[in-house]
């Protein structure tokens, strides 16, 4: 209780509430409206009906109309509340709708029937989760499949990344040698090539390569991220330089340097490149659509992609279906997160 | 230089998952150690640099450097044919096509004009985008580094949508901003008129620039946050004992010790700003008519939305934005430099 | 704690090396033929059980459908198939574009005549330049484009109903005021779509071809149907979100705001019919109505998906069979009907299609839009037939959209209509 009231109270000096203090609190209590609301409010969408997406003004939570069966009926029929002529209020369900007059009885006295004009009512609506839209794609898709294959491109891509990265990063920050100016901007000056604009070029190498349709040609084209050469190397012109000299010494062979020595104080950003490669392999759309083209060998991004029709979307599969390949992106974030924030504080760009 | 600012807590966990990452790869790398020696010793030690780099290398050239290579041949050539060998060489004449103004000031004058679009269209947007995320980034910065609470909880509150994807983050602003969305629902119970943010060219620039914050802010609040803990807490004691004001303890200590992760945050935003094309190709869809066409999007689409799809004038365009774009990267390369010596 | 680490390694190398293999799928003894399908709504689940029947039967043939997203087909197909990495047949809309890698199907037929008899019209739409003979595939889709109206906002406002032959003016003019009645937000909407804007041109005169069969877009009919879409846009009774609001050639459809009431007239096309059956379900009367008029015709325009064998198959005849087998009678009628498509196969079409199962609101508007087939005017059928047709679409929708939200005048996109077609057929033609 009184941690509580202290978490409360907290502020930048003791004793005194400075305007600032205020102010920062309200930033912060603004911030986290706005950066979770969105992504929740895409997690209960997900959960609608195709009616009950389209909803305006649309309801905080899935809501769904109430159904009652009546005697008489084979179907269970939607509740509506209707104001009468006299203006009384009555809870009715409908038989059928006529041009804008709706046919209705009473469930408890199916017998007679009322007719009222359509816009006289308003649907009786309850709670209801549509996890329809969650089980029929999955049920329909090699769900697993496409997972195992993201899961698969997304471990070996990192990997790859990370060893060869880092090589070359250790190259090019603890030697000298003749070339080293060239390739420095060779790296920094294809730094920021977006592969949208190379997507042909880099699908003919692909084809040549005879790797189309493998999962290989998603992983192999981006491993060797400059950018992920650029962080590590800029962490590892700060290590000391005299651990690596006092290794030599102790006839330690380069690649155990590297790899005994230089990788574990490297860490951090390998950590943080591993954490920016996972997420742009999950993530990746664009490129994988291009090269796989069997269901065999699609990754999640591009088989729960397929409500993407011609003429229509079906938003109700494609919400629920984005909210899957987001959840596994927000699982490692929520064990990982204090690791990730202070990773790239650490390294920051030193 | 920055940021060996004391950061707690982070240790335990660092420890698991370093060993976790280096499990898989120990044995491989053990064997890996015995042919190096033996190369150690006959090419000598400082050639070593050259084995440490060719693996990265290769791949570099086979998937950056020779489709760059392709690339260029595109733009030199013409026709609809996938293959170099089957496209008739044109010399400079996509370019010069590209280049066709009436005016430089007025794109529709070009012949090209949604080319010319795209570059007016990304220019005032990356322009708007870095200086927002660069008062905003510094803004949230400063206030995680006051002394709050469940600091840990704010800084991944504003970290989170860096780890989502483009497409998910542009759906999920969509869904917030169309017609009957979440955003006008808001705006009509308070008795207001719809908005049609995505309709009219000012509004849909402006939230074009909004949800792209909204993405990135967190990893640049982070660089400036490693900045700002670097800062000496004695230099701020001092200020404290002379009782400066706030806001000048801030214009004279705080903003001249972070200009160099300022100058950081600036070239990357600047940089990812050109390139920009996800999130906006699901967000607006370049409209309404061309007012949020950025030069990746003309591209994505000269190449592949038409029916002849006509990779040689993407070709040029992209050489035209990697000339920008290494211009671009030098100057961050002069600016970092700059800082070194700073 | 240590030798744990090991094990972990080991079976995550092992696991990695293995999904390697599992990807690159081995050899079959089975021939496997494979389709690249996209879907609308519910044909993707159709084909899955009729292949499955079709396995029952031929034990040596493997079907695979590969489901991808439409944007799949429009953009990475092409690159695809031009670099000889194709699947073997592909359910596509760029019929012309994608005609050049078509397989004649001719040599492998058991009987061709079905084929010419059922398929006709539609078999030159596939069919390389040039080529008049070939049997290249069908349509599993053949769509109509045409509005819907939502008669429970008409007997609200208490206005009649236009009867058939109504003019798109007098149309434009009816549904404002029903609109204004009923507080409906678009009083009518069109997609953003060369098929459909090409409907009100070509009833409102538009010839689009010279009498070489040359395009020659830009003429009295196409100004007509321009300016009354572009007058419509200033005048309230179209909306910018559709026309106005996404850049180049993107689609945009009002299917949604139509489901949910707010559009009084629809300008679409049968494609609609499944999913509007579905979600409005009892919520208001839709009906479809037969293509208003304008100066020169009253004509929607055909299209639709054909499935299309592709010439890189490694085994033809293989895929001759599952295209006999798709295309014969029972098997596509079934097909017709449950996805709720107007079929593409004369003799379908003129015994008429029973659609179990769907509403009569449904089959009301099916019945519609079949008996537009024979009314469209032989332009739409040109344009339709057309090998390079989506180089007009395309220029039409951009520079149309332009105007519309308020860059450039109608006449400077005439202008640039005509520059983009005349540019693009002349960098396919070198």
């Amino acid at each position: 209780m009184n941690r509580l009231a202290r978490m409360a109270t907290a502020r930048r000096s003791p004793g005194r509430w400075h305007w600032t203090d205020v102010a920062a609190y309200a930033y912060l209590a603004l911030g986290v409206v706005l950066m979770f609301g969105p992504v929740l409010w895409l997690g209960l969408s997900s959960f609608k009906t195709q009616a009950g997406l389209l909803e305006f003004p649309p309801s905080l939570l899935p809501m769904s109309q109430k159904e009652v069966r009546v005697e008489g009926h084979a179907q269970p029929l939607p509740l509506f509340e209707v104001t009468l002529e006299d203006g009384s209020k009555r809870v009715l369900a409908q038989v059928r709708r006529i041009g804008i007059q709706a046919q209705m009885v009473d469930p408890a006295n199916p017998g007679q029937s009322i007719r009222v004009p359509i816009d006289r009512r308003t649907a009786v609506r309850e709670f209801k989760l549509a996890t329809e839209n969650y089980t029929e794609p999955l049920e329909r898709f090699a769900f697993m499949r496409f997972l195992w294959n993201s899961v698969f491109v997304t471990a070996v891509a990192t990997l790859i990344t990370l060893v060869i990265n880092s090589m070359a990063a250790y190259a090019l920050s603890i030697y000298e040698f003749r070339g080293k100016t060239a390739v420095m901007l060779m790296v920094i000056g294809t730094l920021m090539i977006p592969i949208t604009i190379i997507l042909v070029p880099v699908y003919l190498v692909i084809t040549k390569l005879g790797l189309v349709n493998s999962l290989w040609a998603v992983i192999l084209p981006g491993a060797a991220t400059p950018t992920g050469v650029f962080l590590l190397r800029q962490y590892m012109l700060t290590l000391p330089r005299d651990l690596i000299e006092a290794a030599r010494m102790d006839k330690a062979s380069e690649w155990q340097i590297y790899w005994r020595i230089v990788m574990p104080l490297a860490m951090p950003a390998l950590a943080v490149l591993a954490i920016f490669s996972i997420m742009w392999r999950w993530n990746e759309f664009l490129w994988p659509l291009a090269v796989l083209t069997k269901t065999e060998s699609y990754t999640l991004q591009i088989g729960l992609n397929a409500f993407q029709g011609e003429l229509q979307t079906q938003w109700h599969y494609l919400l629920a279906m984005t909210v899957v390949t987001l959840l596994p992106v927000a699982l490692v974030f929520v064990f990982l997160q204090r690791f990730i924030t202070t990773g790239i504080a650490n390294t920051g760009m030193k | 230089m920055a940021s060996d600012a004391p950061i707690p807590a982070a240790q335990p966990e660092r420890a698991g998952a370093a060993s976790l990452l280096a499990a898989p790869l120990a044995l491989p790398m053990r064997l890996i150690d015995w042919p190096m020696q033996g190369l150690q010793r006959l090419i000598g030690e400082r050639r070593m640099a050259y084995v440490f780099l060719l693996p990265n290398l290769g791949f570099f050239s086979l998937f950056v450097f020779l489709p760059l290579v392709i690339n260029f041949i595109f733009s030199v050539t013409g026709g609809a044919g996938l293959f170099p060998s089957e496209r008739p060489y044109v010399g400079a004449q996509q370019y010069a096509y590209l280049f066709d103004c009436g005016s430089f000031l007025d794109a529709s004058s070009c012949r090209e004009d949604h080319f010319w679009r795209g570059v007016a269209n990304t220019a005032r947007f990356t322009i708007f985008q870095v200086t927002a995320m660069v008062l905003f980034s510094l803004l949230t910065a400063v206030v995680l580094n006051m002394k709050i609470r469940a600091r840990g909880f704010f800084r991944a509150v504003y970290f989170f949508p860096v780890l989502l994807s483009p497409v998910v983050v542009a759906l999920t602003w969509k869904w917030i901003l169309q017609r009957d969305g979440l955003l006008n629902a808001a705006i009509t119970s308070l008795g207001g008129e719809r908005i049609l943010f995505l309709v009219d060219p000012s509004w849909a620039m402006f939230w074009v620039v909004f949800v792209s914050i909204w993405a990135h802010m967190g990893f640049y609040t982070l660089i400036l946050l490693a900045g700002l803990q670097a800062i000496p807490a004695d230099l701020y004691e001092a200020a404290e004992m002379d009782a400066t004001p706030r806001w000048r303890v801030f214009w004279r200590i705080t903003l001249p010790l972070l200009w160099p992760n300022m100058i950081v945050v600036i070239v990357l935003a600047l940089i990812r700003g050109v390139q920009t094309f996800d999130e906006v190709f699901v967000l607006t869809g370049g409209g309404p008519g061309t007012a949020t066409l950025m030069v990746v999007h003309y591209i994505y689409e000269t190449a592949f939305a038409n029916q002849v799809q006509n990779f040689g004038l993407a070709a040029a365009a992209s050489v035209v934005l990697g000339v920008v774009l290494f211009a671009l990267t030098l100057l961050q390369l002069a600016a970092s430099r700059r800082k070194g010596a700073a | 704690m240590h030798s744990k680490h090991w094990i972990s390694a080991l079976a995550l190398t092992a696991g990695l090396a293995m999904g390697g293999f599992v990807a690159s799928d081995s050899a079959q003894a089975q021939t496997t033929v494979r389709i690249a399908w996209y879907s609308d709504g519910n044909e993707g689940e159709v084909l899955t059980d009729l292949l499955k029947r079709f396995e029952a039967q031929n034990k040596d043939i493997k079907v695979v459908l590969d489901q991808v997203p439409y944007k799949a087909i429009t953009e990475n197909l092409p690159v695809q198939l031009a670099s000889g990495q194709g699947p073997d047949i592909a359910r596509v809309v760029d019929l012309g574009g994608v005609a050049r890698y078509a397989l004649d199907l001719r040599p492998h037929l058991k009987d061709a005549a079905y084929w010419e008899k059922n398929f006709g019209p539609f078999l030159p739409w596939m069919r390389p330049e040039g080529d008049a003979k070939a049997i290249t595939g069908f349509m599993t889709q053949l769509t109509v484009s045409g509005p819907f109206v939502n008669k429970t906002l008409f007997e609200q406002a208490g206005i009649a109903l236009p009867g058939p032959k109504t003019s798109w003016e007098e149309w434009g003019k009816t549904v404002k005021e029903v609109a204004a009645k009923v507080q409906a937000p678009f009083p009518l909407a069109m997609d953003r779509s060369g098929h459909r804007f090409f409907s009100v041109a070509i009833s409102e005169g538009a010839k689009v071809f010279d009498a070489k069969g040359e395009p020659a877009v830009i003429d009295d009919g196409f100004k007509r149907g321009a300016k009354l879409v572009y007058d419509w846009h200033n005048a309230g009774v179209m909306k910018k979100e559709l026309w106005g609001s996404v850049s180049g050639t993107a689609y945009r459809g009002a299917n949604d705001e139509f489901k949910n009431a707010q559009v009084v007239m629809y300008q679409s096309g049968s494609w609609q019919i499944a999913q509007f059956d579905k979600t409005v379900g009892d919520a208001f009367d839709w009906i479809a109505v037969p293509a208003p008029c304008g100066a020169g015709a009253c004509s929607g325009m055909p299209g639709g998906a054909g499935l299309v064998a592709i010439k890189t198959t490694k085994s033809p005849e293989a895929v001759a069979k599952v295209m006999e087998y798709l295309a014969s009678e029972p098997v596509l009628s079934e097909f017709y009907a449950r996805s709720l498509f107007v079929p593409g196969h004369l003799g379908i079409a003129a015994k008429g299609l029973d659609y179990q199962g769907a509403s009569p609101h449904a089959k009301a508007a099916l019945k519609v839009f079949s008996d537009q087939v024979a009314q469209l005017s032989p332009v739409a059928y040109q344009l339709q037939g057309y090998t390079s047709n989506r180089v007009i679409f395309n220029a039409v929708i951009s520079r149309l959209g332009q105007a519309i939200s308020g860059e450039g005048s109608l006449d400077e996109a005439y202008k640039r209509i005509e520059s983009d077609i005349a540019q693009q057929i002349a960098e396919r033609k070198k």
